[in-house]
């Protein structure tokens, strides 16, 4: 059995007798590990106040950057978020402002 | 009790993979290997065996459905020619890197142009370079042989590389000589079942495959991946030693025929051989020191085992049945002369392309070469290295 090194402690010293075969990556979840939100130049802001909850949103991110917990979406994870604004283009309540990012 | 029959090269390797009964085919037809998807699916047809049989619309396609199917977690098998093997190219490529130890069943073919459908090595020499094992075939019974050996030398933890089992188009696959085949039962326990450790469909564990690689990584995958081709020599040896066992017939690396005090010898690889054994032993019987040594691993290359074998053999032509154009020889030649350089007593070595498109190369011809070799023994020079055998205008054997 190979023993994979965990994708948490792959960095740019793994040897190429440590490196998985292939590139594979034997585990899920690994894009929590990385920060891809820093891509962005566009960026929605979630305003709760006008929010109903009716969820046409959170279906179309093609990042899966908008969390749904007990019915209920979430402000974006800006961690992963890519600020394309298909969510800002479907809301009809306004509840999502759609501008360039400031850094 | 091992089982007599009379079989073509695709006839056998259609069987074996009816006996292997691998979890996916994907196939498009292509002359001379039509005929292993066109039984096997009569197999499928049959209900001989559960394989998902997958009818694709090119060969590309063929090779993408093995990677995914293998990448599934099962055993993927396809068989093509010539043309059929160039539209897979990319794939190829893929598989091998991906690390997904496909078997494909290779009929050689020349490669156009101009348009041929006869045999020589042009195809699967034209992805020596792909990373994908190759091991060659002599005949039926070699060519059956290889494929019960295919997977267990892929698949093993060590290697995990895709493999092509070649035979000689036309001549092998479609001439029907006696075989032995073996017991189904024999088969399945000596094949047995493909278990990857990680695999798409385990559900407990998911896996991502063929990821983008940046500059940091790359070349260490790579280097895994070449190790993984040196890892094969071993996994050859040793499954061929167990399947020796089972059948009472021995392979190993490359085969070593009356090299014992042989001065002159030639390097030959696929059905060619059976010819030149032939000439060999005409002229042994003439007292001349003539000996052959056969390539059944191109991929891996034996280079310190065929050095070793070749050294203090006085002069040696490597047969190459493909043109590399590279302007001095052909790529078994390359190689060959690469594994004699630095043993301490170096043959004198020449190169001749030969049989390119389906020109016949008769026992005449191997005579011809050695006597070339006497020649060039006697003269204490090789003279031209690159040579074509054959050729109207050139150098031709007779008749």
């Amino acid at each position: 059995m190979r023993k994979y090194v965990p994708a948490s402690e792959v960095n740019e010293n793994i040897t190429w007798q440590d490196i998985a075969p292939g590139g594979e990556v034997p585990e899920g979840g690994t894009s929590d590990l990385f920060n891809t939100g820093d891509w962005r130049t566009m960026v929605p802001t979630f305003i709760e106040e006008k929010c109903k909850q009716c969820l046409l949103c959170f279906p179309v991110c093609p990042d899966s950057s908008i969390p749904v917990v007990d019915g209920k979406r979430l402000d974006f994870d800006y961690k992963h978020c890519k600020g394309c604004g298909v969510c800002y283009k479907v809301c009809p309540f306004g509840a999502i402002t759609f501008g360039k990012e400031e850094k | 009790m091992s089982i007599r029959e009379r079989l073509s090269g695709n006839e056998a390797v259609a069987f074996a993979f009816k006996q292997i009964n691998p979890d996916v085919m994907g196939a498009f037809p292509i002359t001379p290997s039509t005929e292993i998807p066109q039984y096997f699916s009569q197999y499928v047809n049959n209900g001989e065996v559960d394989t998902e049989f997958v009818p694709v619309e090119s060969e590309h396609s063929a090779m993408s459905c093995c990677i995914g199917a293998e990448a599934a977690g099962g055993r993927a098998v396809t068989a093509t020619s010539s043309a059929g093997l160039a539209l897979m190219y990319e794939v190829l490529y893929v598989a091998a890197s991906a690390r997904l130890p496909i078997t494909l069943a290779c009929v050689n073919r020349a490669l156009t142009g101009p348009i041929n459908i006869n045999n020589d090595h042009s195809d699967s020499m034209g992805a020596r370079d792909s990373g994908w094992l190759q091991l060659y075939s002599e005949n039926n019974q070699e060519a059956y042989d290889n494929m019960l050996m295919a997977m267990r030398i892929a698949e093993h933890p060590d290697v995990r590389l895709p493999i092509m089992i070649c035979q000689d188009g036309f001549i092998t696959s479609h001439a029907i000589e006696n075989i032995e085949l073996v017991e189904d039962e024999l088969v399945k326990k000596f094949v047995g079942e493909y278990e990857p450790q990680e695999y798409l469909l385990k559900k407990e564990n998911p896996l991502s495959v063929g990821p983008y690689d940046i500059s940091p990584y790359y070349m260490e995958h790579r280097v895994s991946q070449a190790q993984a081709m040196k890892n094969a020599k071993q996994v050859i040896l040793d499954v061929s030693a167990e399947f020796a066992e089972m059948t009472g017939r021995s392979y190993g690396l490359f085969e070593e025929f009356m090299m014992e005090d042989a001065e002159r010898a030639i390097v030959i690889i696929g059905s060619s051989a059976g010819t030149a054994k032939e000439a060999v032993k005409q002229l042994r019987a003439k007292g001349e020191k003539v000996g052959l040594i056969k390539l059944r691993a191109f991929r891996p290359f034996p280079m310190e085992e065929l050095g070793a074998a070749l050294n203090g053999v006085k002069a040696v032509a490597v047969m190459d049945k493909s043109e590399g154009f590279s302007a001095c020889g052909g790529p078994v030649f390359a190689e060959t002369r690469s594994a004699c350089y630095g043993q301490p007593e170096q043959p004198m070595m020449i190169n001749y392309v030969y049989g390119l498109g389906g020109r016949d190369v008769r026992v005449e011809s191997i005579q011809y070469v050695f006597e070339r070799l006497t020649e060039i023994i006697e003269n204490g020079t090789t003279g031209e290295v690159y040579r074509h055998l054959d050729v109207r205008g050139g150098e031709y054997s007779g008749l």
